[in-house]
């Protein structure tokens, strides 16, 4: 009997120590897994709470700003079209700086250098406003990261971050995105953790939030220390998770419980 | 394959000195009452979050775990000890946390860094709680 047992036991272990990554067929949004009532709020922009902040989002590019008194649009024109497939491909590696950079930190580069302004504040109402407003231009088109030399240690970073096991609970995010989703921590579905919508509106936040703030959530449920905002960590992980997920679609200004 | 190996090695040698541990982790026997209130409680046992089990005031249970109903049928009291205090001792590979063990843990937040997730007194409690699930 013992024998039997042990035996189950490590068929069990090689079959997930085997545990793969979710074949392309296989992989959902955490939109397929939500409510008919949520989904139904992230359909209809006139339902959407996100709307208000691309709204404003889209003030904030053509407002003059900093000391060099210049707006977005000035350089950019119409961000219809010259913001269209922008988030689809961050974070994205930069050559003259020589690192990768997720939205945020685009958007607040051009901030800083070109209207000679102050950097926004992470999580802050204008930034996640002008991100989701730059990123909604990309609504539907699919995500394309395609990692370069440069960028390949970001995303075997980003990996091995996802695979790690953390916090006094112990676990990795593979742990439950890879191999449990579908199932419920409590009353929750556990989403395959695809960044497709972000920022989001997220229910339980009552506003919109950032990738990384969703990131950081996760952390903390681990009681982990979660890495700061803006970290190189995040970064590397935003960009796996982005790969992850490539191909599939766009939703921003997504919803979620 | 090293850590396959090493996880195959584990279930050949170890699994069964692994399985118990017979004694009280604080000398006494628990408190079934309160062992049931860690459970139901998702900030102290967390263990509603993946286990569901005969708490019928608890609602949204998880569905990651077995039904905590009848485990003191399939266990004896040192195997629960064991499952509480180091579940992975059994299985590596196991999503149930360790309540028991504070080495090996990586980026703890700084309130909870050097302390098991239970002390004795409550997994006591606990093993004493699920000892009554039969
Ligand atoms: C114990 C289970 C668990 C672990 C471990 C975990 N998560 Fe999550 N994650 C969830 C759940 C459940 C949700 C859905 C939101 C909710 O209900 O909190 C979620 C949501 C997400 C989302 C949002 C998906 C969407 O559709 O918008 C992302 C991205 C994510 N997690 C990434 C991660 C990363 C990265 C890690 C590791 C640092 C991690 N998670 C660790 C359970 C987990
Ligand atoms: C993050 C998920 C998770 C949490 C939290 C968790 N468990 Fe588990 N537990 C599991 C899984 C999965 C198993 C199945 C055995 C395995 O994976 O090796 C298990 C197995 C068990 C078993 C043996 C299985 C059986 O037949 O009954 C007992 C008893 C048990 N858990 C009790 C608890 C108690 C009590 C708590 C809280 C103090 C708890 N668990 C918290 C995931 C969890």
């Amino acid at each position: 009997m013992r024998r039997i047992i042990t035996g189950a036991g490590l068929l069990l272990a090689l079959a997930h120590a085997f545990a793969q990554d979710i074949p392309p067929g296989d992989r959902r949004s955490g939109y397929e897994q939500m409510g008919r009532e949520t989904r139904a709020m992230q359909d209809d922009d006139s339902a959407n709470p996100a709307t208000f902040w691309v709204l404003e989002g889209e003030t904030s590019w053509s407002k003059k700003t900093g000391t060099a008194n210049r707006a977005c649009s000035e350089c950019h024109g119409d961000a219809a079209a010259s913001m269209k497939g922008v988030a689809a491909r961050h974070p994205a590696f930069d050559a003259k700086r020589g690192r990768l950079m997720n939205l945020e930190q685009r958007i607040n580069a051009c901030r800083v250098e070109r209207q000679e302004a102050k950097p926004l504040a992470y999580e802050s109402r204008e930034l996640l406003a002008l991100t989701a407003y730059v990123a909604r231009q990309s609504r539907g088109m699919p995500i394309k990261i395609a990692p370069n030399p440069q960028s390949q240690p970001s995303l075997d970073a980003g990996r091995a971050l996802y695979n790690r096991k953390i916090g006094q609970i112990d676990l990795s995010c593979a742990q439950c995105h890879d191999q449990n989703w579908g199932r419920h921590l409590a009353g929750n579905a556990i989403p395959q953790a695809h960044p497709t919508g972000y920022p989001i509106y997220r229910l339980e936040w009552q506003g919109v939030g950032s990738l990384q703030r969703r990131l950081r959530n996760c952390m903390s449920g681990l009681r982990a220390e979660a890495y700061d905002y803006g970290s190189q960590e995040l970064v590397d992980l935003e960009y796996y998770l982005m790969w992850r997920a490539r191909g599939m679609k766009v939703e921003t200004p997504a919803v979620r419980p | 394959m090293l850590r396959i190996l090493a996880v195959a090695a584990f279930y050949v040698s170890g699994a069964t000195a692994q399985d118990a541990i017979p004694d009280s982790l604080t000398g006494a026997k628990g408190d079934p009452a309160r062992g049931r209130a860690i459970v139901a409680n998702r900030q102290v046992g967390l263990c509603l979050l993946c286990h569901s089990g005969p708490i019928p005031e608890e609602r949204f249970q998880g569905d990651l775990a077995p039904d905590l109903a009848g485990a003191g049928n399939r266990w004896t009291e040192a195997q629960l000890r064991q499952r509480i205090v180091d579940s992975r001792k059994l299985n590596p590979l196991t999503i149930m946390p360790s309540y028991y063990r504070t080495e090996g843990h990586a980026r703890v937040a700084p309130a909870f860094r050097g302390k098991p997730l239970l002390d004795a007194e409550q997994i006591e409690d606990i093993v004493a709680y699920l000892g009554t699930l039969k």
